[in-house]
This record gives structure tokens, C-alpha cells and sequence, in this order.
């Protein structure tokens, strides 16, 4: 990993993209799982990938700003990937667990510059369920700073996950995306929600490997 | 614990260098209006990090009513209406959420966090015994979770035009609301990819008035200016708003409506709801027939034509005696 990221800005929070390889064509982008951080080096499982390759630390997570007082909701991190892909141009996005999640809606909300999202197992990919429960306070009184935020992991494995809203993301990366096939699902576990992906026209299941190979023969 | 990196200067826009007050402004705001006091007083209040912004109104040995202000507004909005209630009787106090007036302006905001803020109000304004909560909008809302997540926390549930109910777009075709929801997303990502430098447009105190009237249609533009010396701050290019340049109005996520609603009939407390009938874009157009049959057991309800999503500034007397009375009725356990 080269030793200094790349500072990103997304409203007051400060986001370190890592730059895992350089190379040439289109990046993969990846996301880590809830409470993770991006690997130091890349990972064995996306080294046939053959341009560059950069990973985002979340806020609260890594070297990214780390928040006073909570608040995370995963449409507020589909904000961050959103920064990493304004400087990236176009990327194919590969999530871990909640970044899996991330993958989902980013992939959506930019369909043009997102070429390919592709989910994976990892922490934080079931979320709080597809409907609230009884409500609870989430308070840290040690939350100084520390990566990653407590807060981030209290309140980003409650966040609940509807299926139609899942799915509302599919429809529109079936609108927007000029790929046939632009979302593959690698993840072994299925919550609802990614159930509810999976038995959408035109997501594509199979092996990590081989949604790699697919994503990186399209232009 | 993975070792932070070192602070690295990023171009960021330096903020504004502000001297902060030993407590939050109560002084006169410029421009009178009928009925209006500001607090009796003010004090910051740390929320883990961030401070909060805290009012009162009336006798500090009194009971206490918590009231909870809406999405865009701060406790100012309160000036007309708490000044009754302290009147009353009553300990009123108020705040101003994360974002809004001058309390601190956070990186993250959201509905979980909103309901933490206010149990953090709770826990220094009366740690030991209830209180009457009254939430306005989304503070109702977020009301209705703090009933069910610490219940001994209250001892009556008052609802201004906050309760949720309307389904979001009943009748589109599922590509139309496809469509819908993708401009709503990408409109709300182009606005966070500019955040980092937005500030709030400056202006004079008519001009911020008439661009609130747009979020306000039913107020007078007296009302807004005096907000505007409330809420607004003076710089050397005109007043610009408080409230955090971030915050956006309206919003997509997985939240339903209903889910509120579903909070309603578990209330323990005495419950008070009010609807204003009169649609407005702050208001959540909720009808009386999707309330009714929700109502929890000890409940008083009203749903009041020609008065739209401000009931308590459009009626603020009426309102006012409606709590009261309500209060009256249900008297705090000694």
C-alpha cells in the first residue's frame, strides 16, 4: 500500500483512499466490512485483477475521520463511496459485509460510473433487519477518537434493510447501468434483503473469481 | 486498536473563526413581535461532544415540559408558544437540536441520534422524575421511540402535527417510482459532493424571512423576521441562517412512515395528539381516520381545520390551553 492515501472530502469528514496498486484501466474499488479497515496490502482474493486497485476507509473506520456524537446511517456512507468515485471517474466496486450493502446503493445511485458492484461476505452485511425493533438508546462513553467509532458499530448493525428498498437499487442499476449483468453476488449468507437482490432479473450469483473476470473484460 | 494516522492538512475551507458565547443567545433579536419573550435563560450542554443549545421559560422549581422542535426549525420557534405554558405553571424547557440554531453543527446526523440527544437533555434537566414531553413534527416523532425505548423517562406525551402516516407515492407504477427515487438519490449526492464549501446564502432579514416563508407558507413575515433575529446570524455580507449548510430538506432512506404510526398505540402515558388538517410541505398529511384507531388507551385527540403544520405558532393560545387543560386533567402523580 503506498504509505499516504489520497484525502477525500465528504462534508466535514476527512476519508482516506488507499491506493493498494497502481496500474492501468479501470480501478476496482473496494469497501471493507463493518468495523474493518482497508487491508494493508492487496488481498490475494482480488490480486488477478488487472488494473489499480484502492480501498476506502469509511468514516469511523481507519484513518478516516472519526465523528463526534454518531449518527451513521448507510445512506451517509453511500456518500463517501460517492467521493471515492467522483475522483476515481469510474470503478468497479467490490464490498465486504456492510460494504457489500454499500456496493448495492452506490451501484445504483451512480449506475454510469459505477461499472460493476460486486458482494461479498463480510461484517455488517445483515444489518438490523428489514424492519425496526423495539427502539433502544445506543450511548458510548468512551467514544475518544478511536477507530473505529464505537458508535459506527452500534448503530451500523441496527440499520434496517427493507427488501423492497434493496431491490429499489437493483431496478435503477438495471436502468442506468450499460452493462447486461451489472450486480454479482458472491456472499454465502443471505439476509433478506440480499435474498430479495438475488431474486431480481439480471443479478448474476457465482464465484468471487469468476465476478472479477466478468467485471474486468467490459469497458 | 490500529494506530491513527497523523493529521494530514487537507485543503479544507477554514471555518469561521467565532467566538463562542458563555451561553446561548436570549438577548433581544432586533425586531419585536406580539406575544414573543426569549428564555428566561440559556446554558450549553455537552451530549458526548457535541453541545446542544438549552432554553428555558418560567419558574425553575415548576414541573418540567420538554419540548422537542421540528426538522429545520430551534427552540426560538417556541417563543411565542412556551411563554403560555411557563405562564401556566411550567418549568419550559427547550433546545436546539444538532444542526439547528446554535447548537454545535455535528458531522453525521440521524434519527437515532436525535433520540439520543434528547435523552441526554433528559438526563441533566430531570434525571429522577418524568417529564411532559411535547415534540412538534419530528420531534414527535422522535418522541414516540423515546416512549417506547425509556418509558419511565415521561410522565405525558404531547404530539404536535408529528405524527407519521402518509405511504410515499401510493399510486406510481413501480418504473415511475424508480425514476423518482433515483433523482431524489442523485440530487442528494451532488449536494454532499458540494457540502464541504457551502455556506448559507447572506441576506437581509426580508430576504431570509421570504425564503423561509417557502418552507413557512402560512406564517406572516413579521413572525419570520423576528425569527430571522433568532435563528440567523449577522455577518459583514447580511444574516445568513444557523443551521448547518449540510442539512437538506427532504431525503429518501429506508424508513416507512408507518413505523411511527406503530409506536402510537403502546403509549403508557397520557397521550395528547394534535393535527393540523391544512396541508403544508413541512407537514406529514396525516389524517384523523389513520390516527383513531391508534390512539393508546388514556388518549386525547384533535384534528383542527384551517390550521396547518404549525399549530402552535399559527394557534399558539389555543394550543397553549389545550395542553394546559389536557395537564389539568391528567394531573403528575405527587
Amino acid at each position: 500500500m503506498s504509505p499516504e492515501p489520497v484525502w477525500l472530502r465528504h462534508g466535514k469528514a476527512r476519508l482516506a483512499l488507499h491506493r493498494l496498486r497502481e496500474g492501468h484501466g479501470r480501478p476496482l474499488l473496494l469497501l471493507h466490512g463493518l468495523g474493518e479497515r482497508t487491508p494493508g496490502a492487496v488481498p490475494a482474493y482480488v490480486a488477478g485483477w488487472p488494473g489499480p486497485i484502492h480501498g476506502l476507509d469509511l468514516t469511523g473506520h481507519g484513518d478516516s475521520t472519526v465523528p463526534v456524537g454518531g449518527g451513521y446511517t448507510a445512506e451517509i456512507l453511500m456518500g463517501d463511496v460517492d467521493a471515492a468515485i467522483a475522483h476515481l471517474g469510474s470503478a468497479t466496486v467490490l464490498g465486504r459485509g456492510l460494504g457489500a450493502y454499500l456496493a448495492l446503493l452506490i451501484g445504483g445511485a451512480r449506475p454510469e460510473a459505477v461499472r460493476g458492484v460486486v458482494l461479498t461476505d463480510g461484517p455488517g452485511l445483515v444489518g438490523g433487519g428489514i424492519r425496526p425493533s423495539s427502539p433502544n438508546i445506543v450511548t458510548v462513553t468512551d467514544a475518544t477518537g478511536r477507530s473505529p467509532d464505537p458508535y459506527a458499530l452500534a448503530e451500523l448493525s441496527r440499520d434496517v434493510r427493507p427488501p423492497d428498498y434493496a431491490v429499489e437499487y437493483v431496478r435503477q442499476t438495471m436502468h442506468g447501468s450499460a452493462l447486461e449483468h451489472p450486480i454479482a453476488v458472491c456472499a454465502l449468507v443471505r439476509p433478506e434483503w440480499l435474498a430479495a437482490v438475488v431474486a431480481e432479473p439480471g443479478v448474476v450469483v457465482c464465484p468471487l473469481d469468476e465476478a472479477l473476470a466478468r467485471f474486468a473484460t467490459v469497458t | 486498536m490500529q494506530p491513527r494516522v497523523s493529521p494530514v492538512p487537507v485543503p479544507d475551507r477554514p471555518e469561521p473563526v467565532v467566538e463562542r458565547p458563555a451561553a446561548p443567545p436570549i438577548g433581544p433579536t432586533g425586531v419585536a413581535y406580539p406575544g414573543a419573550r426569549r428564555p428566561d435563560r440559556s446554558r450549553w450542554l455537552d451530549v458526548g461532544g457535541l453541545d446542544l443549545a438549552v432554553y428555558e421559560w418560567g419558574d425553575p422549581d415548576a414541573p418540567v415540559i420538554v419540548l422537542a422542535h421540528g426538522g429545520f426549525d430551534f427552540a426560538g420557534t417556541f417563543d411565542v408558544f412556551a411563554p403560555l405554558l411557563a405562564d401556566g405553571g411550567w418549568r419550559c424547557v427547550s433546545f436546539d437540536a444538532r444542526g439547528h440554531g446554535s447548537s454545535d453543527h455535528a458531522v453525521l446526523y440521524s434519527w437515532a441520534a436525535d433520540l439520543r440527544d434528547i435523552v441526554r437533555v433528559l438526563d441533566e434537566v430531570s434525571p429522577q422524575r418524568p417529564v411532559v414531553l411535547l415534540g412538534h413534527s419530528k420531534g414527535g416523532g422522535v418522541s414516540l421511540d423515546l416512549a417506547h425505548a425509556q418509558p419511565h423517562r415521561l410522565s405525558h406525551l404531547v404530539n404536535l402535527d408529528g405524527l407519521p402516516s402518509r405511504n410515499n407515492w401510493p399510486d406510481l407504477a413501480d418504473h415511475d417510482r424508480t425514476k423518482m427515487l433515483h433523482g431524489e438519490i442523485t440530487g442528494w449526492l451532488d449536494h454532499r459532493r458540494a457540502v464541504a464549501d457551502k455556506q448559507r446564502r447572506p441576506g437581509t432579514r426580508r430576504e431570509l424571512a421570504e425564503r423561509r416563508r417557502l418552507m413557512n407558507p402560512r406564517m406572516d413575515l413579521a413572525w419570520l423576521e423576528y425569527l430571522v433575529g433568532v435563528g440567523a446570524v449577522e455577518h459583514a455580507d447580511g444574516w445568513r441562517w444557523r443551521i448547518d449548510p449540510s442539512l437538506r430538506l427532504g431525503g429518501f432512506g429506508p424508513w416507512r412512515p408507518e413505523w411511527s404510526m406503530q409506536r402510537l398505540p403502546g403509549i403508557g402515558v397520557p397521550f395528547l395528539g394534535v393535527l393540523g388538517l391544512e396541508l403544508e410541505v413541512m407537514g406529514w398529511g396525516t389524517l384523523p381516520e389513520d390516527v383513531e384507531p391508534n390512539l393508546p388507551p388514556v388518549a386525547e385527540f384533535h384534528a383542527l381545520e384551517g390550521v396547518g403544520h404549525f399549530v402552535h405558532i399559527e394557534q399558539p393560545a389555543s394550543i397553549a390551553e389545550l395542553v394546559l387543560s389536557f395537564l389539568d386533567r391528567h394531573p403528575v402523580p405527587s
